[in-house]
Parts: C-alpha cells; structure tokens; sequence
C-alpha cells in the first residue's frame, strides 16, 4: 500500500516503523516531545513507545552525542536530533574524534550506531548561525556517512537504512523539504546508503544534485524540455560516500555536468563531484563543468540582503544555455505568489 | 581479607612493573606511540578496579594502561598494542592511548581529553535500561573537569539517577601547567558535584585497601540506589606528562612537593603496612615479584615476535559492515 504524505510525515513513519521493528532503537533530542514535535517528525513517538525510549534532553549537545555512542556500544540504536544542523558544531569532539573513528581506532573491535538528524534552515531570516549547510565538513570526516534526501520516499527508506547502519550516519532534512509531498509505501523498505538515484532521463546535461536543490532542478528541467533541452538529473541522496558510476555513465552519454549545491560553493560536496569527474571523465566532457551553490559568504538575515541569494531554477536554466552556448534568452517567469524567503504561502515563522 | 590485600598488591606491582619495563624499553624505538606512565599513580586504578564487578564498564582516557590492567585487560595485547603490533588490542590502530578489552568490559580509553566521560554515561543509561545492575565507571583526570562536557554528563547523570561511578584522578598537572594556573584556589570539585545532585567525597589516600574499602562501599550505593557517585581522588605522576622519563629538571614541579609524593609512594606504603600486619611475607612479595616479572618478560617478548599489521589494513575498518 502507498499513500501520498509529506517528507516530514516520511521521517516520522520512518522513526515509527523502525521503533517497532527494534526495541533497541532510541530518540532522544531537544524539543523531540514538544508541542511541535520537531516540525511534526517526531509526533506520537512518546505516546507508543513510552519515555525511556523517547525522550527530551539538556542542551548538552557535546555531551549527548557521546551518551548515545555509549548506549550504542551496549548494541543500542540512537537516534539524536537537532532542530538546526549549527548546534551540532558544539558535539564535533565526540562525533569526529568518537563516532567516526570508534570502529577505526580499536581495529574493529566495536562499532557506532547512531544517526544524527540535523536540520538546515532557509528563509524568515535565519541568518549566519540558523542556515548553514554544512554537509561537507561532515563528508571531509572519514568514518563518518552523510544522508541527504531529496524526496518523502527517499527520506523514509534511507532513514531506516541509516538507523540500522552499523556506523554513524549524519542524516540532513532541508526545512524547505517538510512540507513537500510524494508517495511513500506504508510498509518498511530500505534505500542503500551511498547510491545515487537518476530521477529524469536525458540526452543534452548532467545535473547532480542534492536535497533541495533538487526540487530546483526538476523544476528547470521541466521548463527546458519545452525547448527541447533534456536535462538528465541525478540525485545524490548520500554525499558521503557517493558511489559514482551512475554520473560517469551519465556525463559519458551528455558531456556536459552541472552540479548543483544547497551550500557556498568553496570546499563543497559539488566542488569534490567536479574534481572526481575531471580526475576520471574529464576526456568525455565537452565543456567545462560548472558549480551552482551560494556564494561564499555567511548567510545574512535581512529580507533586504537574502533576495536573489538563494540560487533557484531560473538560475539553472541560465547556467544551462550558457553551458550549451545557447545565445537566445528563453523567457523563464517564476510565478510567485509568495515572498522569496519562504517556500510556500503558509510558510510561516518563527523557524 | 588477606586474599584481597594480596590481590590489591599484586596488581599495584603488576602495573608499576610493567609501566618500568615501557620505560626501560623505551629507548629502544620500538614503541612508537605517545605514552602516558602511570607510575605513581597505580593505587586508585587497582583499588577502584578491584572495588567494581567484572562486568561492570569501565571507560578510560590517555593515560590508561594502570586501569586497563587493573580491569584484568590482557597484557600481552596491551603491550603488544603499543609496540604497533597485529596482534595488539586494537590491532595497532590505537596505540597507548585506545586500550580495549571487551572480555573484561574495559569498553575503551581515548586520548582527548574529557572524549570519555560521556561515552561512560552511556553506558550507564544502558545499564539502567536494561536493568542489568551493572554500573559505568568513568576514570577521568581534574583537568577533564574544566571543560564543558564534564559537566553536561554530570547533569545528565544526577537527572536521570544512572548508576555511574566517576572516578576523577586529580595529579596537579595538565602536561606541565600546574592548578594554580588553571583553577580558582577555593574551588571544590566536591562541592560543584553535591551541589549538581551527584554525592561526592575527596579522598587523600594512598592505602590501595582504603581506596578499595572506601570505593566498595560507594560502587555498592550506586548498584543499590541507582544514582550517580563522583570520587576526587589526589595523586601524583612521577614521570613527565608523556614519555619515559623523569622530569623533574624543568623544574615545574618543587621538590618539597616531589618528596612528599615519593615519600608516600603507594608501593612501599601499602608493603609496609603488610609486613607490619604480618598479611604476607618478603618471600611472598618476592614470589610474587617473580611471577609478574615473568609474564611481564613475556608480554614484551609476545609484542616483539608479533607481526606489524599490513599497510593494507590502514585501509580497512574505516566503517563497520
């Protein structure tokens, strides 16, 4: 059976299905029992599994995240998650000296299991410190794997996978995602970490891309087919590690590569795709690959400042006629009803 | 009573022989890791040690070969480990400062400072939820207690009521900064402990009975009532933070305040208290001498005939399958 919910509701049957099928499977995080259950992800959790498997916790997040690698070496199942992906900056002791190098460092005699959800925020002025995208100081971490899907379906099959991986698995929700709906299976099924999926044929560009910037992508694309450009998107749904035959093949077949970055484009997941495939396609590519990311600076909070930060679809139609030194200007309207700081009407703040 | 007492001495001479013998060997450029000597120190890691069940977790930091030992962790692997070996604890990954002995529960020791306690409280929570009325015990040293994790474990431990001993070995020095540089002069561990829910006492003893007696009896509260213990208990390293040296020449350290450590050494104390007491004999202590020689003689040869780990394998075990 299938039913169509959003990628919030995907995550929060993903908690529910995997807690039912493990008792050794814990959630703990700050405002997880709250009357907003983490923007609904976390909704009911307490009420069917009871408080010592689902519970609130200090604002100790170094700490925290070392309780759950302990409970983790007693076989547990930890589940810790942030409202903001920038508060995890105060655990990077214990996840990059601990959690990534527990199973390195005592020759494989143990193992780490936990699953850290961290979420990025976008829009009503989150600023510097509330909209960071950090996925690739995660990825730069070898022993560490890092999750970020795109789709309600995706999100719930690779949170299952990433809960049952035997490793630490840093698993990134784009705010802008929540509200996003698809079909998602009602059963459990689990999505491999490290495989990339191609969501749209084509013959003229590779696009790869990652959380919501893929919803930009297929955007664009469906835009560009009018004109008879056929982009091919893939989607990353793991930055770390990425399995890259599917891209090769796909720049073997197009010639061309944009990748797309929900984060600044220095030292990014999209500058080390680049690099990757200049090492090893490089001879199959007709045109220079190109990057589109934010640019590199912090984040602004003002209104006034974040318009036009964000790259959008428009943003990637333009790139892509570029690329295919198409001259002629195709008249892309975004048709917004809405302000460019939200994702949607209802979008409200605070958060 | 004598069993124990004879025990205790075994293990306070197993640790210092074998720490002896790393800095006899030291010279020799095959133990090629950062190591941190215990010698001085062996009475808590033997008397907390001995004090907790063996199933009970025991987590550990940089400078943990005296409670790995203590714990019953295998010798031969240890000292292999540090010599890089295959056949090492961690198999060479880890080195002095990653100790692991999963048969005794000694669940690991790392090497940042403060990185361990919060994995012992862990392993406390799961001891509670499983009910199975093991406790976690956390040795760190002061320093660790000037950081902010200390304190975030320490609340999560009196707010949760989790069966943790937290066994704080306070020996005066980070490396080479001394507490006057690091701590305000009234400041009590004790009192900022009590004062977060977590019982606590300072212990200034060097007795390895009395350690024993005093953490038997506070391991048995936190089995019995489930809540979270904290001992400061004051010591002191004889040699250089790192390393196989005595370092006494930099001179960071007064002299007056070197002798009357070394005139308390827990070694000879805790000898003369039996031989006074008549509990063992010289030709008991030096049988016992013998013994540990012997399987210390053979830890060392056991590293050297083990093989180095291929380069291969620095590729392996970057994540589990």
């Amino acid at each position: 059976m299938q039913k169509t919910i959003t990628y919030s509701d995907a995550i929060n049957d993903a908690l529910h299905t995997s807690m039912k099928i493990d008792k050794k499977v814990i959630c703990m995080g700050l405002g997880i029992n709250d009357p907003k259950n983490i923007f609904g992800t976390t909704k009911n959790l307490l009420k069917k599994f009871g408080s010592n498997r689902v519970f609130d916790m200090p604002t100790s997040e170094n700490a925290m995240t070392g309780i759950g690698i302990g409970m983790s070496l007693d076989k547990f199942k930890v589940v810790i998650t942030h409202q903001r992906l920038d508060f995890i900056l105060l655990a990077m002791d214990q996840i990059i000296n601990g959690a990534a190098k527990w199973h390195y460092m005592f020759g494989g005699k143990d193992n780490v299991s936990i699953t850290i959800r961290l979420i990025v925020g976008r829009g009503w002025g989150q600023g510097p410190t509330h909209s960071q995208s950090l996925q690739s100081l995660f990825a730069h971490i070898p022993g560490l794997k890092v999750v970020m899907p795109s789709s309600a379906y995706d999100a719930k099959g690779l949170l299952i996978s990433s809960i049952f991986d035997k490793n630490p698995v840093i698993f990134i929700e784009h705010r802008w995602l929540h509200s996003l709906e698809g079909k998602v299976p009602s059963k459990k099924y689990l999505i491999p970490i490290g495989k990339p999926k191609k969501i749209l044929n084509g013959s003229h560009i590779t696009i790869v891309s990652m959380s919501y910037m893929t919803i930009e992508a297929i955007n664009a694309a469906k835009f560009l087919k009018k004109y008879n450009i056929h982009c091919e998107i893939i989607d990353l749904r793991t930055v770390s590690p990425i399995d890259y035959n599917i891209i090769f093949n796909s720049i073997k077949k197009t010639k061309k590569l944009l990748v797309l970055d929900t984060s600044n484009k220095s030292y990014s997941i999209s500058s080390e795709i680049v690099a990757k495939c200049c090492e090893n396609v490089f001879k199959h590519l007709l045109s220079p690959p190109k990057i589109i990311g934010l640019p590199n600076i912090p984040i602004p909070t003002s209104f006034g400042m974040t318009k036009d930060l964000y790259p959008e679809s428009k943003d990637i139609i333009n790139e892509i006629l570029n690329i295919m030194n198409i001259k002629q200007t195709i008249p892309y309207e975004k048709n917004l009803s809405h302000k460019h700081d939200i994702p949607h009407k209802k979008f409200k703040g605070p958060f | 009573m004598k069993n124990i007492q004879k025990n205790l001495l075994e293990k306070i001479k197993l640790i210092r022989m074998v720490e002896e013998e790393i800095s006899n060997k030291y010279f020799e450029n095959k133990m090629r890791c950062p190591t941190h000597l215990s010698i001085g120190q062996e009475a808590i890691s033997a008397g907390v040690c001995l004090a907790i069940n063996n199933n009970d977790y025991v987590v550990s930091t940089h400078r943990s070969h005296g409670h790995y030992l203590a714990k019953g962790g295998n010798i031969k692997k240890m000292i292999a480990e540090i010599y890089g070996k295959e056949t090492g604890c961690s198999n060479g990954y880890g080195g002095s400062m990653h100790l692991i002995d999963k048969n005794v529960n000694f669940m690991g020791s790392t090497a940042i400072v403060g990185n361990s306690i919060p994995v012992g409280v862990g392993l406390g929570v799961a001891a509670k939820l499983k009910k199975n009325k093991k406790i976690s015990t956390i040795f760190f040293g002061e320093a660790a207690t000037e950081q902010g994790v200390f304190y975030e474990s320490l609340n999560f431990a009196a707010l949760k009521n989790l069966p943790i001993l937290f066994i704080c070995e306070n020996n005066l020095y980070s490396v080479y900064s001394s507490l006057n540089e690091r701590q305000p002069k009234k400041r009590s561990l004790k009192n900022i402990s009590s004062s977060m829910g977590v019982e606590s006492i300072k212990v200034d003893e060097i007795n390895v009975h009395e350690i024993y007696k005093i953490t038997k009896k506070y391991a048995a509260k936190v089995r019995r009532t489930n809540k979270p213990v904290l001992i400061e208990f004051m010591t002191y390293r004889y040699r250089e933070h790192c390393g196989p040296n005595n370092d006494d020449n930099l001179r960071y350290r007064k002299r007056s305040e070197i002798n009357k450590w070394r005139n308390k050494d827990p070694i000879k104390v805790f000898e003369k208290f039996l031989l006074k007491n008549k509990i063992v004999t010289k030709e008991e202590i030096l049988n016992i001498e013998k013994k540990i020689y012997s399987n210390v003689k053979s830890a060392f040869k056991y590293a050297e005939k083990s093989m180095f780990p291929s380069p291969r394998n620095a590729f392996k075990n970057i994540f589990a399958d």
